[in-house]
């Protein structure tokens, strides 16, 4: 293996989408035999450069070499010819196959009558072992946790021999002894001079397992360290982008004092799911907000979804006002005027191709059912006022509304939860990707909501948003909650990064 | 002027004048309207008469469509009320009086409605695909049909039913005032009600509309036993014009028809947003169609050849890849008119 | 070998292991169940049912469905569908009646039909594949495009006097009251050719793998793209070949044959194990499907009753087997 040949250098790559510029003149370098990990936040263009380095997006400019040689990937299969192989977060293996099979898929070895199984499954067996793997390459794929699926899909990138291996989210599904199993394998591969990319947000395990690292943050490179250069509290920031060093205490509204003698509006108990998150207890008052503060794949999206009934939980309950309530579908959360925005604005928010209108009403609508239409001059009413109320531009209740920026469509389906009287309001990332202007809007409407009596729940990767906003904190990290904060002068930035970057005891 | 072109109705019926031009130049008589005992006669009296049934299958089939799904089994649900329509009357002592072709109608719907709301049943409850869910009725219907009425072609002998698709009044086929009817309640269910926008959005993002609370399941059952009820008063039409019940060709390959006309009034077949103007402007251009290709004297079984290449195109003009193609080719055309008009607003997402 | 820790391998008794080896072809393994169970409920309700005269008839009577029904597996593997198969093997047959009755030599007629067949899904194959038309639609619009050229090339049935052609049909092979026909060796090579490929070829894995999960197959490198149209066009290869056999059977090439069959075809490969969203299935079953096809157009035979109720019939176990294969796979996923 040439050690003075970069296995990958990437450089000034920028890659844009329309109204969005995903990747803003970012260099990187992956060195053979090592273990390189890529971090930044949601947003910070990490997927976007994996996808241009394993050939699904074509880049807008700079230049990609492989092993010194310039490369143009017009697909994937170009991108794995040049000896990049991935492994997805989604497994993207072929389920209904054998375990050999999807090993050999397109690789399999042929005798003149056809493919010579008793050899390819002989072949599958040897990468599978290279990995420390000892089963059954005729087992069907399905029958294997998904930590082995996991390994099955990287002994499928030693068969087609390749040079770079990029790993995405490798961890989020595994429990410790199935990590170690990874790193392990992760490990003999280095020392074969592989180059190894690590995409992971869990902070640990890149001390554990990398040589070196990259942060990204908005599309721009921030930096590229060694492993051990920087220190937790360090590596988050540069990941969230507030320096220590700056940090001041972040100015809050109005401190309040909440009525908490009565029964919440919402409590829960012990509520869990199987594989999500671990069991919680929160409680929810009228006019409070709870921030929900925590890195990527803590469990705050997945809290928020059992919290509202969009997943069923599996252990625990929930109290509504004092009164246990099974929530079993959105549509029983709503009759329960509990509401949710999902962090998905596109894919579980917004209605595309109906109106601004339409879809401000459609809460309304669906609570008042299909028989009952919302009159011309009740639906204008409503409209308008929320034009007005949230500053929605344009304020054309007839416009598309995937015509609309960001954050005005973000506007928009929180107009549609307003419109619905709810007495808790659930959010998740309500600020993100949106422009710093709206981001201020937002933050100061769901503090006005508070303080007029609603109950909210408010997840943003954002901690000065979460600090500002709160009157609680709640922490959570590796889908557990840790931590429950009184949000007052005490608490800032510094503290909360603290808690999240705590070592865990092992 | 633009925004008259971009209205999406004005391609079908665009499509639909043009298609009356041409008959009516090759065949002059296509357009006069005769007058015999205070009934109107002629091809377009015709066409209004003959499309009654394609035109209640096809309202049902937008709303299916919208949400997504497919109902190929509305042509054997046709068989099926026809079949139970006739035989109710066939065994009946008083053939003629009104109540029994009440009870016959009430009786052939009514089980129609029945099969849309199972079809419903396997599509928004169990999760089947609608394709495989609607195909076993197709599959299975015209058996059923077949022993409804004990394996014949039951015929009757009554003037009252005779008179649905035959009969006139206001000195326009009855048939046409079953189909305006239709249209008339479907639109006012659709539009006055929020069925249609919730149908909309079910069909655009079922998940962002289940999560807005919106019953999305129970929007769907329903609409597919509205396209059963919708059958099964075609299949009445049907048996009434013919005063049989033929269970092996009542209704036959109408499901492409509809969807043909569906599809060419404009609404898409991945689902979502619709519109019943456009099916309805479909529907006339594909009786118009059949009667074109009849006077031409083309043999009727060769009609499917047409509708296939007519369904092709549709298709295509729909596909993502060929509006680039076009796009690029116009651009390529134009390129004079793109320097002199200054840069236009950029717009949103790019298709 | 290595010195790391090998994975701890699940414990399996031997049986078990065989058994999760082979749990894709327990589908395969209902099907013949419910024929044997067919069988026997057949003896034993009508007597001189399970008669070498029957078995082999089920065979011939058959070829012409046998040979859909492979074709169809592979687009079925793939989770599309093909709705045109029975128009298109009705206008190959009456191509061919056309063509011989014009003296045509059956050399050529014979490669002329099937080669109009694989145009066919070409075309419905380029479609799907190429203007991401739904496979249901793009089916369809061949089946029509295909019924109405029937009718172009003769609204009347056409007989077919070539003695080969003819001779598919009419020669008996066998022995001891078991007989075979050419068409049904025709039929059965296909069934091991398609078998074959679906095993045995890099491009039968492919197949597969996109049933499974098109998006994985695509970002393994597979040649996704030309799988899929590829399937169609075997889809209306296997058409023609069934025109072929049709056309043998009644001595004619006639435009309303086959109405209905694409969805005995359907039938039969679902009834025979294949998933209908792919990805699993196997050629053999569909041959054990159309067996039981054959074994309920023959009862209903016996009974006296109306041939419809084939069709209901049909319907019905195609509605459970959809069903059942429905609540495995929320059962499966929900793990």
């Amino acid at each position: 293996m040439g050690d003075d040949v970069n296995a990958v250098e990437m450089r000034d790559i920028s890659i844009s989408f329309p109204g969005v510029l995903a990747l803003d003149g970012v260099d990187f370098t992956l060195r053979p035999g090592e273990i390189h990990s890529l971090l930044g936040e949601n947003g910070a263009g990490k997927s976007t450069l994996i996808k241009a380095l394993t050939g699904v997006y074509p880049v807008d400019a700079g230049t990609i070499e492989v092993a010194g040689e310039r490369r143009s990937f017009s697909g994937t299969a170009d991108a794995q010819d040049a000896g990049i192989a991935t492994v997805y977060q989604e497994i993207n293996l072929c389920a209904n196959l054998s375990v050999g099979e999807n090993v050999m898929l397109g690789n399999e070895v042929r005798k003149p009558l056809g493919i010579d199984w008793r050899a390819t499954r002989a072949r599958a067996t040897e990468f599978l072992r290279e990995l420390g793997l000892d089963i059954d390459p005729r087992s069907p794929l399905s029958s294997h946790s998904l930590a082995v699926q996991q390994l099955v899909a990287i002994s499928r990138a030693v068969a087609i021999d390749c040079r770079v291996l990029v790993l995405d989210e490798p961890t989020s599904s595994l429990d410790r002894g199935e990590v170690v199993q990874l790193f392990s394998v992760m490990r003999r591969l280095r020392d074969r001079g592989v180059a190894i990319l690590f995409v992971t947000h869990f902070l640990d395990q890149i001390d554990e397992i990398s040589d070196r690292l990259t942060v990204l943050r908005n599309g721009r490179l921030v930096g590229e360290y060694q492993v051990g250069e920087l220190d937790r509290a360090q590596l988050i920031s540069r990941m969230l982008g507030r320096e220590l060093a700056e940090l001041d205490v972040i100015g809050r509204s109005a401190e309040r004092t909440i009525d908490r003698s009565g029964d919440p509006v919402l409590r829960a108990l012990a509520l869990g799911k199987h594989g999500q998150i671990e069991p919680v207890d929160l409680d929810v008052y009228d006019g409070e907000v709870v921030g929900l503060a925590g890195l990527l794949g803590s469990g705050r999206t997945e809290l928020a979804r059992l919290l509202y009934g969009a997943d069923h939980a599996d252990r625990g309950s929930i109290q509504l006002r004092g009164v246990p309530t099974r929530l079993t579908s959105p549509r029983h959360s709503v009759d329960h005027r509990i509401a949710f925005s999902s962090e998905d604005r596109r894919g579980e928010g917004i209605i595309g191709d109906l109106t601004v209108a339409e879809n401000m009403v459609l809460g309304v609508q669906a609570k008042r059912g299909w028989l009952r239409r919302i009159g011309r001059a009740q639906r204008d009413e409503i409209v308008t006022g929320y034009l007005k109320q949230l500053g929605i531009r344009p304020p054309d209740p007839n416009a598309l509304i995937r015509n609309l920026s960001g954050g005005n469509q973000q506007k928009v389906l929180l107009a549609r939860w307003l419109a619905t009287a709810p007495q808790l309001l659930i959010l998740d990332e309500p600020t993100r990707g949106i422009d710093v202007g709206a981001k201020a809007e937002i933050q100061r409407l769901i503090a006005d909501l508070a303080e007029q009596g609603l109950g909210v729940v408010f997840i943003s990767s954002e901690l000065d948003e979460v600090l500002r906003v709160s009157q609680r904190i709640v922490v959570m990290r590796d889908r557990r909650k840790i931590a429950e904060l009184q949000n007052n002068e005490s608490v800032d930035v510094d503290h909360v990064v603290a808690l999240i970057a705590k070592e865990s005891a092992a | 002027m633009r925004r008259v072109l971009k209205n999406r109705l004005l391609w079908p019926i665009g499509a639909l004048v043009a298609l009356i031009i041409v008959n009516a130049i090759s065949r002059p008589s296509f357009l006069s309207i005769t007058v015999r005992d205070g009934e109107l006669y002629g091809s377009f009296i015709d066409i209004l008469r003959n499309s009654a049934p394609l035109m209640l299958v096809a309202l049902g089939m937008t709303l299916v469509i919208a949400t997504r799904g497919i109902d190929l089994s509305v042509g054997a649900q046709m068989a099926i009320s026809g079949a139970v329509a006739l035989t109710i009357i066939k065994d009946s002592p008083t053939p003629n009086s009104l109540s029994t072709i009440a009870v016959a109608v009430l009786a052939g719907v009514a089980l129609t409605l029945l099969f849309g709301l199972w079809n419903g049943f396997l599509v928004a409850v169990l999760g089947i695909q609608p394709i495989i869910a609607t195909l076993v009725l197709m599959l299975a219907g015209r058996g059923i049909a077949l022993l409804i009425t004990g394996g014949f072609i039951t015929t009757i002998n009554s003037t009252p039913y005779a008179f649905m698709s035959q009969g006139y009044a206001l000195g326009f086929p009855f048939a046409f005032f079953v189909s305006l009817g239709a249209i008339v309640i479907v639109s006012l269910v659709v539009r006055r009600t929020a069925l249609g926008v919730l149908t909309e959005s079910v069909g655009i993002n079922p998940t962002a509309s289940r999560l807005a609370g919106v019953r999305a399941r129970s929007i769907t059952w329903a609409l597919y036993g509205l396209s059963g009820l919708l059958a099964g008063f075609a299949g009445i039409l049907y048996s009434s014009n013919i005063m049989a019940a033929d269970a092996n060709n009542a209704g036959i390959n109408i499901e492409l028809d509809a969807i043909l006309a569906v599809v060419l009034g404009g609404t898409s077949l991945a689902g979502g947003k619709f519109t019943l103007a456009g099916t309805v402007v479909g529907v006339f251009i594909i009786q118009t169609l059949t009667s074109t290709i009849t006077f031409l004297g083309v043999p009727p079984a060769v009609t499917p050849v047409f509708k296939a290449l007519v369904v092709i195109i549709v298709c295509l003009s729909q596909s993502r890849r060929v509006r680039q193609w076009v796009r690029q080719l116009w651009q390529r055309l134009r390129p004079a008119a793109a320097a002199k008009s200054p840069a236009a607003p950029t717009q949103g997402a790019v298709a | 070998m290595s010195a790391a820790t090998p994975v701890a391998q699940t414990r399996l008794s031997s049986l078990r292991k065989l058994i999760q080896r082979r749990v894709s072809w327990l589908p395969v393994g209902a099907a013949v169940l419910i024929l044997i169970l067919m069988f026997v409920a057949g003896q034993s309700y009508f007597g001189r049912f399970l008669t070498p005269r029957l078995l082999s008839s089920l065979l011939v009577d058959n070829a012409y469905l046998i040979v859909l029904a492979a074709g169809m597996t592979f687009v079925i593997l793939t989770g599309g569908i093909d709705l045109s198969v029975g128009a298109v093997m009705a206008f190959t047959g009456m191509l061919a009646a056309k063509l011989l009755s014009t003296g045509v030599p059956t050399g050529v007629v014979i490669p002329l039909m099937i080669a109009s067949g694989a145009i066919f899904g070409l075309i419905v194959g380029v479609l799907v594949n190429y203007f991401d038309v739904q496979p249901f639609i793009a089916s369809l619009a061949g089946m029509f495009l295909a019924r109405g050229l029937c009718f172009v090339v003769s609204l009347e049935a056409i007989q077919v006097k070539d003695t080969t052609v003819l001779g598919l049909q009419s020669v008996k092979l066998g022995t001891f009251e078991w007989y075979i026909t050419p068409t049904g060796i025709i039929a059965l090579l296909v069934i091991v050719i398609a078998a074959w490929v679906l095993g045995y070829t890099r491009f039968g894995r492919t197949v597969y793998a996109i049933g499974g999960n098109e998006q994985s197959a695509r970002l393994m490198g597979l040649p996704v793209a030309r799988t899929k149209v590829l399937v169609y066009v075997i889809s209306g290869i296997c058409a023609g070949v069934a025109g072929l056999l049709f056309t043998a059977y009644t001595a004619a090439g006639y435009s309303l044959n086959g109405i209905g069959t694409e969805l005995d075809t359907i039938a039969s490969v679902v009834i025979g194990g294949t998933l209908l969203a792919g990805g699993s299935g196997y050629v053999i079953g569909s041959l054990i499907g159309v067996l039981v096809y054959g074994v309920i157009k023959v009862s209903i035979t016996f009974l006296g009753a109306d041939s419809s109720w084939t069709r209901i019939t049909i319907g019905i176990l195609l509605l459970v087997f959809v069903v059942v294969q429905r609540v495995l796979v929320a059962r499966g996923s929900r793990r």
